[in-house]
């Protein structure tokens, strides 16, 4: 077992009277890309700040590639790649230029800067827009740009904060492209999202975080299995049938769950669960089976949807 | 707050202590310099030409045109000089101010409030020190190119009548250093647009009243006492001494206020910056 790059332990951040982070305890192996899942508000983005050395903890142990923040900012930062949730590219400089500054602040030598400002200019998929202006990009563009200026230190650790939040789906798997081709190469990646689908595509393990606790940890197979079932059936009724028609499938699969808007069964197949409403003369106005995912997860765990 | 050890170390750097300072400084504040000079190539280069050519354009109108009817002036040791000559060193102090006053407030407020620069670069192995010497240099290469344009049109004019006016561009340099880094502090506790508007509002009547255009003793003399008081009168009276070659021991106390306004403000700037990024 190799040691962990990130160990994290009873970690807090307090804020006057305000507790964004509420003793987290997780470590993260070299190699592995690890996520942090959780709603606005969770803590995720704190406990991120403490982990890129530009936050100071409250109380709890962390130590980052075997150093304390706390002690060791600058050593830690310049092993570190960090994407913050919003863009701050260099609205001034050219999109090559980005990069060749942003080397420079690691103290690199120029032509070393250089080389690897091409290279991932390359791998960002933007080197036809080197001398572009970061403002004339795209959403998608800025996005792989900040990863690119991320990655100019080689570091050991890129830590991405919601990666792909605001950006259309064709924008967002390129990117979740480009992030498992790092991952490939052997990047340890620490992410926040929370959106199900990522975490699912990129992270070897997670915890889910709830108001600066963790609630689980665990693959996010593992997860399902633990938290879910194998499908999950969804079926409305009308927002005011739901309730009445409820009472009627209690007992249904392994557990029923009953929102606003729809009604969830959980079972290993929904296909059956939807044959045997459809027997006792039930007719929703719509169903669908599908693959349960994080979010049941989350919704079990915390009774709340992931995004409110 | 060292609590249970827990994973030997996996970079070398872990063996020994941190530096002191460590955490404020890496001794890299060139590369914030450097990115200042590319900002400032392309999207900048306007601004720079007005700054240079406003104070040339008092000097002109003011200098040679009311200097034609007002004559010869006293200075502050009771030497008669052609009154071109009187205001052309205040005009080169108030460049060094305005020009290392832009610089670090203006531009500073945008780059914090809005462009996130700091954030970014404070996400690396720089520190706030760095940060705030990078700018400030910038500020004070500004200023340089401004105040050896200025010098060299006043040496056509005739205007500087000691060779002690070399001596002009380090003091120069000095009070924009002063203005720049207590700039700089001002501005990192500002929050909005009104706040920012209050400096100009202090800027304005300094320039105007700290013995510019006219000696310190048209005042009465309490009204001298407050005026001593501002650092921009020092700035005046240091370069004006310089350039009409009336030296004397007691230009070191104004080199040693402009020395404690630089320390000041780096300190303030260091200690903001870090509270602000690094909390």
């Amino acid at each position: 077992m190799p040691e962990p790059v990130i160990v994290s332990q009873n970690l807090v951040k307090r804020y006057q009277d305000f507790v964004a982070v509420d003793g987290i305890s997780f470590e993260v192996a070299p190699g592995e890309s690890f996520g942090l899942l959780g709603p606005n508000g969770a803590g995720k983005s704190t406990t991120m700040r403490m982990i890129g050395a530009v936050s100071t903890r409250t109380s709890g142990d962390l130590s980052v590639l075997g150093l304390d923040p706390n002690a060791y900012g600058p050593e830690i930062r310049s092993q570190l790649g960090v994407v913050p949730q919003e863009n701050n590219l260099d609205m001034e400089l050219k999109v090559r230029e980005n990069l060749l500054v942003y080397g420079r602040y690691f103290g690199l030598p120029r032509a070393r800067v250089a080389r690897r400002a091409d290279e991932l200019l390359e791998f960002a998929q933007l080197a036809d827009k080197a001398g572009a202006k970061v403002d004339d990009l795209s959403g998608g563009m800025k996005r792989r740009l900040t990863i690119a200026r991320a990655l100019i230190n080689d570091p050991r650790i890129l830590l991405l904060d919601e990666p792909t939040t605001g950006l259309d789906p064709q924008a967002r798997h390129i990117l979740w492209d480009r992030l498992f081709r790092l991952k490939e190469q052997g990047t340890t990646l620490l992410l926040t999202t929370h959106y199900m689908d990522e975490a699912e595509q990129l992270c070897d393990r997670l915890v889910v975080v709830d108001k600066g606790r963790i609630m689980a940890e665990g693959s996010p197979a593992d997860l399902i299995r633990r938290y879910s079932s194998r499908e999950v059936l969804e079926v409305r009724f009308g927002s005011t049938q739901n309730a009445e028609v409820a009472g009627r499938i209690e007992g249904y699969g392994e557990r029923v769950d009953v929102l606003p808007d729809r009604i969830l069964v959980y079972s290993d197949s929904g296909e059956n669960e939807l044959e045997r409403m459809t027997a006792a003369g039930l007719r929703p106005i719509t169903s669908l089976v599908r693959r349960s995912s994080l979010e049941d997860v989350f919704l079990r765990l915390t009774g709340r949807n992931l995004i409110e | 707050m060292t609590g249970p050890q827990l994973s030997p170390a996996t970079v070398a750097a872990s063996a020994r202590p941190p530096r002191p300072f460590s955490s404020v400084y890496a001794g890299n504040a060139r590369s914030v310099m450097a990115r200042g000079w590319r900002a400032t190539r392309s999207t900048n280069s306007l601004v720079v030409l007005s700054g240079f050519v406003e104070p040339i354009f008092y000097l002109l109108s003011m200098g040679l045109g009311l200097g034609a009817l007002i004559g010869q002036v006293q200075t502050a040791d009771g030497t008669q000089v052609p009154y071109a000559a009187f205001i052309a060193p205040a005009l080169l102090a108030v460049a060094a101010m305005n020009g290392a006053i832009y610089d670090s407030t203006w531009n500073v407020f945008f780059k914090m409030q809005f462009a996130k620069l700091y954030e970014g670069m404070l996400s690396t192995s720089l520190g706030p020190l760095d940060v705030a010497l990078g700018e400030i240099s910038l500020a004070l290469a500004r200023g340089l190119l401004y105040a050896t344009g200025f010098m060299l049109v006043m040496q056509a004019l005739g205007l500087n009548l000691s060779w002690w006016a070399l001596l002009a561009l380090p003091a120069v340099l000095l009070i924009a250093f002063g203005f720049a880094s207590v700039g700089m502090a001002v501005t990192s506790y500002m929050k909005t647009f009104q706040q920012m508007d209050w400096i100009t509002f202090v800027l304005l009547p300094m320039f105007l009243f700290s013995a510019t255009f006219y000696p310190l003793s048209v005042y009465p003399q309490g009204i001298q006492y407050v005026i001593q008081t501002l650092p921009l009168w020092h700035g005046v009276e240091l370069v004006r001494a310089l350039t009409t070659g009336q030296i004397n021991l007691g230009l070191l106390w104004h080199v040693l206020y402009y020395a404690v306004m630089i320390v000041v403000g780096l300190f303030l700037t260091t200690r903001r910056l870090k509270a602000l990024f690094l909390n």
